[in-house]
């Protein structure tokens, strides 16, 4: 929670240094300038700005405080770009077989999608997905890399990061 | 004497062509029976490992009548010798120990030039090309002790089918020699993996049981997972990602056509068929949960078996269809259970130590075979129906989808190996056999990774 605080206050930072004191190099382009930060409603607007995932405890779907500040973001972003539509993936360590964590996985998409339900967000803007344990986002074989794997990942929809 | 003729199309028709009286039709082999020469009272080796006896057979190159032939007969004997060693039960001997020439092997064997070097039983034959594409190959096998001949056999098919015609007489020698039908002239299905292990690409691919002529059964565009045979027909179930909606499909091996079985709402995932393949029983997510679901196939109903208030999936039925194990967290942790096919009387039967999954009826009936994690490793296991009885096979830092062949003698799975840094390098997934008794534990060659294995029903 912290580090996502950070890097919320970073970026705004970023963007207000850009608005107020453009670099001489970026003068020559106004899309230079753009770039610089996340587009307001982007899924770079979301990862890095509010914050795109939520973690669980081993074989757990209950959402910690730190995972339901995370929703609360989400779900105050969602009500500010009410166009936006997003693809809600449940995700497992590797630590249980396939079939069994594709049924934790979808429980776990499940309580994220519920909570931001119940903050508000339309049902119809969520779809839910689980990929169990074929989609981790860290690679090693380690208690680290599947306390990161064990997630339920927020994306814009067509942006999946996990999609193939 | 009739001639085992197959059609152009593949080794699907024909009749049993036997070159002697036919035989005695063979008892139903008991549950779990041990290799003959293993000796004892046990019906079941039940120590891990244990190596017992196998039968030493000499199995000489088939003679040749010009043309390709030689070249044939020296394949299908490799064949044939591959797969009986590989099963663990048989010992081909050494060809440089014959002492009679492949080649004067006569009507009948000179039996003291076999005897002297050890060997139980002898297998001869002989391989012509009758037309331009086609093969006959002809076999016996002995008995030496007794000096008998067991079996005599032809098979006449297109060329290109000489691998399965070398399965197919295995399958003969293992059941004469044995007492139980083989499992040699089947196939394996799997999802083959490759690519970065964040973004791998999961595909179906399908081989002979021996590893040999695989190919892809899907592109790759959309991830696929757990294919199933159907019992009968050439077609398989399998769970596809397609357009982000991960649902079940059936596939015709012979078409290629995919078509999604039934119309959920959730994801379907975790398939199996009936053991007479009208019925597919599967996974439904809904909520928090999943909930056990039998689709009928003529009219596609859909039926509830359990509720969805915990996980309940990996179903599977008992051979005589009127049982269905599954597995369900409803006790507060993966645990396996048995209730009647109709959702009646659910019950609990794993209680040791650990977590445990994916329970998978043996086709004897006699045995549940499934994957429990106890600590840091994972172990396939088998266990009686009832829960007792439980014996670990193999341990390792992941195993999951265990799958018999097909009379239940030998379990595949498939087994991970761990990550060797944070960045993944040295993960990789392959596939091992091992005997129901715990020995004979073998790696399965792939040409990727594979995961996710399934084991075809006899092709013959």
């Amino acid at each position: 929670m912290k580090f996502r605080l950070i890097g919320a206050f970073a970026a705004v930072a970023l963007l207000a240094a850009c608005a107020t004191t453009p670099k001489p190099t970026t003068t020559t382009s106004g899309a230079a300038a753009a770039t610089s930060g996340p587009a307001p409603g982007s899924e770079q607007d979301l990862v890095r700005n509010v914050g795109d995932r939520v973690f669980f405890a081993f074989d757990k779907s209950n959402l910690t405080s730190e995972a339901r500040a995370t929703l609360d973001r989400q779900a105050t972003w969602l009500e500010k770009y009410p166009q936006v539509k997003v693809l809600m993936a449940g995700n497992c360590d590797d630590r249980g077989t396939e079939e069994y964590n594709l049924a934790l996985g979808w429980r776990r998409a499940n309580a994220a999608r519920d909570y931001l339900v119940a903050k508000g967000v339309s049902p119809s803007r969520i779809q839910t997905i689980s990929y169990g344990k074929t989609r981790p986002v860290a690679l090693g074989d380690n208690p680290q890399a599947w306390a990161q794997n064990r997630n339920a990942i927020t994306s814009i929809q067509g942006f999946n990061p996990q999609a193939k | 004497m009739q001639e085992l003729v197959f059609g152009r199309r593949g080794l699907l028709a024909g009749s049993a062509a036997l070159l002697m009286a036919p035989q005695v039709g063979l008892a139903k082999p008991a549950p779990a029976a041990p290799a003959s020469g293993s000796g004892g009272q046990s019906a079941v080796i039940d120590v891990n490992r244990a190596q017992i006896a196998p039968i030493p057979i000499a199995i000489p190159v088939f003679a040749a009548a010009g043309g390709k032939s030689g070249e044939l007969a020296k394949g299908i004997v490799g064949v044939i010798s591959n797969d009986l060693s590989s099963c663990g039960l048989f010992r081909p001997l050494d060809p440089a120990s014959f002492v009679q020439a492949a080649a004067s092997i006569g009507a009948v064997p000179k039996w003291q030039d076999w005897k002297v070097i050890g060997a139980r039983a002898l297998v001869t034959g002989k391989v012509e090309q009758p037309a331009a594409g086609n093969v006959r190959v002809e076999f016996r096998l002995w008995d030496v002790l007794p000096e008998k001949q067991l079996q005599g056999t032809a098979y006449t098919t297109t060329t290109s089918n000489w691998r399965r015609v070398g399965h197919m007489i295995a399958d003969v020698i293992y059941e004469r020699l044995l007492g139980e039908t083989g499992y040699f002239d089947t196939r394996i299905a799997f999802v083959s993996e490759v690519g970065p292990r964040a973004a791998r690409i999961r595909r179906l691919a399908i081989m002979d049981q021996d590893g040999y002529n695989p190919r892809f059964l899907t592109s790759g565009r959309w991830m696929a997972l757990d294919p199933r045979f159907r019992p009968i027909k050439n077609e398989l179930a399998f769970m596809s990602y397609a357009q982000n909606q991960p649902r079940v499909y059936l596939l015709d091996l012979g078409s290629g056509r995919e078509s999604l079985l039934g119309a959920f709402q959730g994801m379907t995932f975790a398939p199996r068929f009936s053991p007479h393949g009208s019925k597919v029983i599967l996974s439904e997510a809904h909520g928090s949960g999943s909930a056990i679901v039998v689709v009928t196939l003529a009219g596609m109903r859909a039926t509830r078996l359990t509720d969805s208030e915990a996980i309940n999936t990996s179903p599977c039925y008992s051979p005589d269809g009127t049982h269905i194990t599954f597995n369900s967290d409803r006790d507060g942790s993966p645990q396996l259970y048995v209730m009647g096919a109709d959702g009646s009387s659910p019950k609990r039967i794993s209680y040791g130590q650990g977590r445990y999954f994916s329970p998978v009826w043996s086709p004897r009936g006699d045995l549940i075979a499934f994957i429990r994690q106890n600590g840091g490793t994972f172990g396939l296991g088998v266990m009686n129906t009832d829960g007792t009885g439980q014996r670990i096979l193999s341990e390792a830092f992941g195993v999951d989808g265990p799958a018999f062949c097909p009379n239940g003698r030998v379990i595949i799975f498939s087994r991970t190996t761990p990550a060797v840094n944070a960045a993944g390098a040295g993960h990789s997934t392959h596939l091992v056999s091992i005997d129901i008794t715990g020995f004979n534990e073998r790696m399965v060659q792939t040409p990727t990774d594979a995961s996710d294995p399934a084991w075809s029903p006899l092709l013959s």
